[in-house]
C-alpha cells in the first residue's frame, strides 16, 4: 500500500472526502465546516468540493445540530456533524444522551441512528478551563454509543471512516494536541478502517503495562522509549475506543507483566483507570504484582496562566515515575 | 379535497376510538393492570390528532411528545399493539421496551414519542431534511405541547427549520397547561404562533382544535405550503378534560374553562358536522360505530392481557444494530 506522511488533521480530511465521494447519504453540518472551512481546517475545501446541499454551515445551535442529525440519520442519511468542541456539545447532552444512544432500544430496533459526532476536545494552550476537556468518559457512560479517540494519523483515518460506516451512532473526538501530529496514511485506499471497538498494541514489551487512548498513547510511547534505555520493557495498548471499550489486549499483557500504568489526559475521577483498574484486580488478581498506577489531569479546573496550565496536565515523566514507582 | 362520506365517518371512528381507548387505558391504569409512573391521556384533544393526520399521505412523517396513544391509532398503529405496549408485552409496538410514551411505527412513518420536553423537535427537522436531501416531497407533522414552547429546542429547531426551509410542519398543541401551568404564566407572549415571525416561518395562527374537518383543512393548507416552500406554524387550541398524567390532579377553579371545552367537545362538534350534511339514517351508523369501538377496544385489552412478557434476554437487544 502506497503510504504518504501527512497531519491528523489531513488524515481525517482524507477519510472524510472519501467517504462523501463514496456515499452520497454522507454529508456534513456544523458550526462553520463550510465557507469558513471548518475551525481545524478539517473541512477545507469541502465546499466548494461538494457544495450546500452536501456541506451545511449551521446556526449555533448545538442542540439542533444533534437532533436533526439524529432524525437525518433515522430517516436514511449519514451525517457526520461538527460540534466544533466537546466543551460545546454539553449544549447537546440530552440529544446524545437521551435520543441518539437510546432510540434504538426505546423502539425495539425500529430505527436506526447511523450518524457521526466530532468534536475538538483536549486541554491545552491556555484555552482556559471551559474549553479544556477531555470528557469522553462521560459519554462512554452510556450504552447505545460508541465513543472513539484516536492517537495518531492512522488510526485517525481508519477509525473516521470505520465510524462513518457504521450503522450506530458514534461520538468521535480529536484532540487538540494532536491534529498536527504527522503520520503515514495510505495515499488513497478507501476501505482502510480500523474496526470500532478494537484496542492496538502499539509497542511490546513484558516488564509493565501502559494503557492509553489518545495523547495518552503519546505520552505512553514517549515513557516507553526513555525506560527502554534502562532496561525497561514497557508494553503500550492504545484502546482507540472508549465503546466499546477493548480490554482483551490489556489483560493479556497484564498476564505477562503483572503490572499497569493507565495514562490519560482526562480529570482522574471516575475516569477510564479507573474503570480498567477495577477491571484487572476483579478479574485478575492472582497476576498482580504491584498497585495499578493511573496519571491523569489533576483534579482542578484549567487556569489561563500557563504554568498552571501545564503543572495540570499529564506528561511522559509522570508515566516514567509511576512505572519505576511499581517496578 | 371534499371530504365524502366515508372520510367523515371514519374520522368519527377515529375520534370515538381513541377517546374510548384512552378512557380505558386510564382505568386499567387505576387497577394498575397498566403499569409505570406515566400514562398520558389526551381525551379533549383528539380533533387536533385525528384532523391532522388524516390530512396528510402515509409518506408524510408524524411525531409527537409522550402523549402519543391517538397519533399511533389514526397514523394506522393497530390498537392491540398500543394497548400490548401500554402493558409491557412483547406484542406492543416498542416490544414492552417504550411504553406509554414511546409508541412508534416505522411502518406507519410514526417516528415516536418522545419523553424529553422538546427533545423531538430538531429530529423533526432532521427527519425533514432528509427528505429535501434527498427531493422527496414529503412533510413532517410535528406536535409540540404549549409546554415546549419554552426551551432551547423550540428555538433552535424553528430556526434551524427556517434557515434551511425544511418541510416541517409545526404545529402547536396548546391545551392552556404544561403540566400545571398555565401559559400565561410562562410565556412573555402567551399568543404562540406568532413566534413564528421571530423565526421568519409562514405564521397560519391559530385554528380551533375542537374542530376536526377545520384541523383537516388547515393541515391539507399547511402541508401545501411546506412541500413547496418551507416551515409552517400552527396553534391549535384545544383542551385536555385530565390531569397532565392520569395520576395528576386538576385544578378546581377550572371547571368553568373545562365546561366552554367540553361544550364543544370535539366527538359533537363532529357529529353535528355530519349530521348537517342530511346523509341518510346517520343515527344508525354513529351507533354501529359506537359498538365498533367498544369490540375493538375490549379486543386490545384482551390481545395485551394474552400476550406475553418480553424474553429477559431482550434487556440486552436493539441496543446497537
Amino acid at each position: 500500500m502506497a503510504m504518504k506522511n501527512t497531519q491528523m488533521r489531513e488524515a481525517l480530511r482524507q477519510a472524510l472526502m472519501e467517504e462523501m465521494e463514496r456515499d452520497d447519504r454522507v454529508f456534513i453540518m456544523g458550526e462553520e465546516v463550510g465557507k469558513w472551512q471548518g475551525t481545524h481546517r478539517v473541512t477545507r475545501g469541502f465546499y466548494e468540493q461538494f457544495g450546500e446541499r452536501r456541506v451545511k454551515d449551521s446556526p449555533i445551535s448545538e442542540m439542533a445540530i444533534a437532533g436533526a442529525a439524529i432524525g437525518a440519520a433515522m430517516n436514511g442519511l449519514r451525517p457526520v456533524a461538527e460540534m466544533m468542541t466537546i466543551n460545546f456539545a454539553f449544549l447537546a447532552l440530552d440529544m446524545l444522551i437521551n435520543h441518539a444512544a437510546k432510540i434504538r432500544f426505546m423502539f425495539d430496533g425500529q430505527f436506526k441512528v447511523p450518524l457521526v459526532i466530532r468534536a475538538a476536545s483536549g486541554w491545552g494552550d491556555q484555552a482556559t478551563a471551559s474549553h479544556s476537556q477531555t470528557p469522553e468518559v462521560m459519554f462512554a457512560h452510556f450504552p447505545g454509543l460508541y465513543v472513539g479517540m484516536p492517537s495518531n494519523p492512522l488510526d485517525a483515518y481508519g477509525m473516521m471512516k470505520a465510524s462513518i460506516r457504521d450503522e450506530n451512532p458514534v461520538l468521535f473526538t480529536e484532540s487538540i494536541g494532536l491534529y498536527s501530529m504527522v503520520g503515514q496514511i495510505p495515499e488513497h485506499d478507501t476501505d482502510y478502517l480500523v474496526p470500532i471497538g478494537k484496542s492496538d498494541v502499539k509497542r511490546e514489551g513484558d516488564h509493565v503495562t501502559l494503557v492509553g487512548y489518545a495523547r495518552g498513547v503519546t505520552w505512553a510511547l514517549a515513557a516507553a522509549e526513555a525506560l527502554a534505555k534502562d532496561g525497561i520493557r514497557a508494553e503500550v495498548i492504545d484502546l482507540r475506543w472508549l465503546r466499546p471499550l477493548d480490554l482483551e489486549p490489556v489483560f493479556e499483557s497484564f498476564k505477562k507483566t503483572n503490572r499497569a500504568v493507565i495514562v490519560e489526559e482526562a480529570l482522574p475521577m471516575f475516569n477510564v483507570g479507573a474503570e480498567i483498574a477495577s477491571q484487572l484486580q476483579e478479574k485478575l488478581f492472582d497476576y498482580m504484582d504491584a498497585p495499578i498506577k493511573r496519571v491523569s489531569a489533576l483534579d482542578v479546573p484549567l487556569a489561563y496562566n500557563k504554568h498552571l496550565e501545564l503543572a495540570a496536565l499529564p506528561n511522559a515523566q509522570q508515566v516514567i515515575d509511576a512505572v519505576k514507582e511499581i517496578l | 379535497m371534499a371530504l365524502r362520506k366515508e372520510d367523515l365517518l371514519k374520522m368519527y371512528h377515529e375520534l370515538v376510538l381513541i377517546r374510548h381507548f384512552e378512557e380505558v387505558a386510564g382505568e386499567l391504569y387505576a387497577k394498575k393492570e397498566i403499569g409505570g409512573v406515566y400514562l398520558h391521556l389526551a381525551n379533549g384533544q383528539e380533533a387536533v390528532v385525528v384532523g391532522a393526520i388524516n390530512a396528510l399521505r402515509k409518506s408524510d412523517h408524524v411525531i409527537t411528545a409522550y402523549r402519543d396513544h391517538g397519533h399511533a391509532i389514526v397514523r394506522g398503529v393497530h390498537p392491540n399493539a398500543v394497548m400490548a405496549e401500554l402493558f409491557g408485552k412483547a406484542t406492543g409496538t416498542s416490544g414492552g421496551k417504550g411504553g406509554s410514551m414511546h409508541l412508534a411505527s416505522a411502518e406507519h412513518n410514526f417516528w415516536g414519542g418522545y419523553a424529553i420536553v422538546g427533545g423531538h423537535l430538531p429530529i423533526a427537522a432532521g427527519i425533514a431534511l432528509a427528505d429535501k436531501y434527498r427531493g422527496d416531497e414529503n412533510v413532517t407533522l410535528c406536535y409540540i405541547g404549549d409546554g415546549a414552547s419554552n426551551n432551547g429546542y423550540f428555538h433552535e429547531a424553528l430556526n434551524l427549520s427556517a434557515v434551511w426551509k425544511l418541510p416541517v410542519i409545526w404545529m402547536i398543541e396548546n391545551n392552556l397547561y404544561g403540566m400545571g401551568t398555565s401559559v400565561e404564566e410562562s410565556s412573555g407572549n402567551p399568543i404562540l404562533h406568532e413566534r413564528a415571525k421571530a423565526y421568519n416561518l409562514h405564521d397560519m395562527a391559530r385554528v380551533d382544535g375542537q374542530d376536526t374537518v377545520g384541523m383537516y383543512n388547515c393541515i391539507s393548507d399547511a402541508a401545501e405550503h411546506a412541500r413547496k416552500n418551507g416551515p409552517v406554524m400552527i396553534e391549535a387550541m384545544t383542551y385536555r378534560y385530565r390531569g397532565h398524567g392520569v395520576s395528576d390532579r386538576l385544578y378546581a377553579s377550572r371547571s368553568e374553562e373545562m365546561k366552554l371545552f367540553q361544550d364543544r367537545d370535539p366527538i359533537t362538534v363532529m357529529a353535528e358536522y355530519i349530521r348537517a350534511k342530511d346523509y341518510k339514517n346517520i343515527d344508525e351508523e354513529f351507533e354501529k360505530i359506537h359498538a365498533q369501538v367498544k369490540v375493538q377496544v375490549e379486543e386490545s385489552v384482551a390481545f395485551a392481557r394474552q400476550s406475553p412478557e418480553p424474553a429477559l434476554e431482550n434487556i440486552y437487544t436493539n441496543i446497537y444494530v
